[in-house]
């Protein structure tokens, strides 16, 4: 039917307009005016409150308060107007999205403040040069990160190379070949994961440095034990969503459960691997603890994890941190901000590896 | 379950080449026969005593209604049943004459022969389609020398070739559910099984595509013995050389009540169920 003939069937039925589409969930002006009028009213009630009438003080009172006004006088609003339900559903509606916008509110803080404090002193001799130089008197321009830069790729590179396999092949037991000790080897990971990662670093002290040296691959070892967890749990959470029927096709078509495993399981819920690897990294990636006794720290290169102490981002902002000079302390910033650049431009190209599935022929 | 070796892994030549000896010459259409097969999920007994032979060059369809032991039937036909932990099951099934559940023969050999189709298409998602075509012997660990050939022939029986033929790098979730379907079925054939299953193929597609994956069944049936579980009478009517009529009692096993030829099911059934069945006054 042509839009003309539909045109003509609507003013023949009597409208003498074509219909206006209509979409009864959306926000009309009205709606707008009506949550704009509840937000002024709100705000000018409770600075009535804490400035005319009650002798109230604090920002996060007033906004508390502000909030509970406006919630109030909103429902009130709207119920007048639009009936019992609408208010109510606009009621949840304002508290979850306040809600959500409350949560961001303090990692955005954070990283804004960590980038304002850190960007101000990183110089491009960061990445080149390390603290070898560098005195607690020196300007905090002059400030070399290469050898902790090092030292966190090693260590954390290390530890996935341990705990990545590990972790997956134990997901891949629980879930897919699922033998009798599935149980309880789920019970003991989920145990592992609450390890306080204090209580890592000194079991890798106790058995590995004690007889060795304080190392890089030391702190991989208690990195990699800290990881584990969390990589089976997110790995064995991603391949249970491979739907069944996948297996079965496949397992038809006469492949050993191994190969159905490698080659459709895991390809499969890939994405969702890399995810898991993913948190494990992020998991270790900022753990400070178990490296103060197992990488213990340096000031100036050493290239070698597997002998010799080794610095760390984490490690050597801490170490930082504790100095009693000024300089120093702008420095942890430094290396705070550069440590939460790593880890953005870490996740940025595993997302974008893990998105060229089918671009990679 | 028990987990399988990789012996085909070593078979790097052609997909033509025989797997297993004993089990016959694979590249002939191979009659299967179901001998007093019994099945068990737990302590609850579903199937009790199905005796059919499925003659090679012919399509058999299973019919009868939800819950009566079909699909469980058919995936005792190629070992999927044991893929379940808690099934249990007693009988033999003869390929060819030889038992498919005797010692010596492995479940990845039996599968491979007897390929199944399921309800759902379930192409490959993280696989293009050609990639999806050729999966069966990647599986497999066999290895093609004219892989592009075995793709194009395979998905020329299928009946998905033209439609496909200028996006095989594209992954087989993109297409339509009937041509995810055939693609499926071409999945299934590139590996040159002697019995194909097929588990209500079409019931999650539109007519037309029914239509024309019933067109593929008729070309495959010179060169593979078909079994089919569907529920559409219609169906089992158009495509089908003979028929058995499943059903179930009360705290009863499932079984067969008739078995014949499907001209004589569905126009002289001697069982009154069966009359009242295909003429869809019961189930």
């Amino acid at each position: 039917m042509s839009l003309q003939a539909v045109r003509d069937r609507v003013a023949g039925s009597g409208s003498p307009t074509p219909g206006k589409p209509i979409s009864p969930r959306s926000f009309n002006t009205k709606d707008i005016v009506v949550l704009v009028c509840a937000i002024g009213s709100s705000l000018g009630l409770t600075w009535l409150l804490f400035t005319q009438i009650l002798p109230l003080q604090g920002s996060q009172g007033f906004l508390i308060i502000w909030f509970a006004a406006f919630l109030v006088i909103y429902y009130a609003a709207v119920r007048e107007m639009d009936g019992k339900m609408m208010a109510r559903d606009r009621l949840m509606g304002s508290i979850v999205s306040v809600v959500a916008v409350a949560v961001t509110v303090p990692l955005i803080l954070l990283l804004i403040y960590v980038t304002a404090k850190g960007l101000q002193f990183l110089r491009l001799a960061f990445f080149t040069t390390t603290m070898a130089n560098v005195g607690p008197l020196s300007p905090v321009e002059q400030t070399g990160g290469l050898q902790a830069i090092v030292g966190t790729l090693e260590q954390v590179g290390i530890a996935m190379l341990i705990a990545v396999p590990l972790g997956v092949m134990t997901a891949i037991y629980l879930n897919e070949v699922r033998g009798r000790l599935q149980r309880p080897l789920r019970i003991f990971v989920d145990a592992m994961s609450g390890t306080p990662s204090i209580v890592a670093g000194l079991f890798i002290f106790a058995f590995w440095v004690q007889n060795h040296s304080f190392s890089g691959f030391a702190a991989s070892l208690a990195l990699a034990i800290l990881m584990l967890p969390t990589v089976t749990r997110a790995t064995e959470v991603v391949i249970r969503l491979v739907p069944d029927g996948l297996r079965e096709a496949s397992l038809a078509l006469g492949s050993p459960e191994w190969r159905t495993t490698m080659k459709v399981v895991l390809p499969t819920a890939r994405s969702g691997v890399i995810t898991a690897i993913l948190l494990g990294v992020a998991r270790v990636i900022g753990e400070t603890a178990p490296l103060i006794m197992t990488a213990f720290g340096s000031a100036t290169m050493n290239l070698n994890p597997f002998s010799g102490p080794q610095s760390a981002m984490p490690l050597a902002a801490f170490q930082l941190f504790r100095s009693s000079q000024t300089a120093d302390v702008e420095r942890a910033w430094v290396y705070a901000f550069v440590l939460i650049l790593m880890v953005l431009v870490l996740f940025v190209l595993a997302r974008w590896s893990a998105g060229r599935q089918f671009a990679r022929r | 379950m028990t987990s399988q070796g990789d012996k085909v892994a070593t078979n790097t030549t052609s997909p033509e080449q025989v797997l297993d000896p004993t089990l016959g010459d694979e590249r002939e259409p191979a009659a299967l026969e179901a001998n007093g097969v019994h099945a068990w999920f737990g302590d609850h007994h579903v199937l009790g005593e199905i005796n059919l032979d499925m003659p090679a060059r012919s399509i058999t369809a299973l019919i009868g209604p939800s819950g009566c032991g079909k699909s469980t039937f058919l995936r005792i036909l190629n070992r999927m049943h044991e893929l379940v932990p808690s099934a249990q099951l007693a009988g033999s099934v003869m390929l060819n004459g030889v038992d498919i559940y005797g010692r010596d023969v492995r479940a990845t050999d039996v599968r491979r022969r007897i390929g199944m189709v399921f309800q759902k298409p379930n192409p490959f998602p993280a696989m293009t389609i050609s990639e999806n075509v050729l999966s069966g012997l990647k599986l497999s660990g066999v290895r093609v020398k004219d892989a592009d050939g075995l793709v194009e022939e395979t998905l020329r029986r299928a009946g998905l070739w033209n439609e496909v033929k200028n996006r095989l790098d594209q992954p087989g979730g993109a297409l339509s559910g009937g041509q995810q379907q055939r693609l499926c079925i071409a999945r299934s054939l590139a590996v040159h099984p002697q019995v194909l299953l097929m588990d209500e193929p079409c019931s999650a597609l539109d007519p037309t595509s029914t239509g024309r994956i019933e067109e593929t069944m008729n070309e495959l049936v010179e060169t593979v013995t078909i079994v089919i579980v569907t529920h559409n009478m219609q169906q089992a009517q158009r495509v089908s050389n003979y028929c058995a009529f499943f059903n179930v009692d009360e705290g009863q096993p499932g079984g067969i009540v008739e078995i014949g030829t499907t001209q004589q099911i569905f126009e002289d059934p001697t069982d009154m169920r069966t009359a009242d069945y295909v003429h869809g006054r019961f189930g």
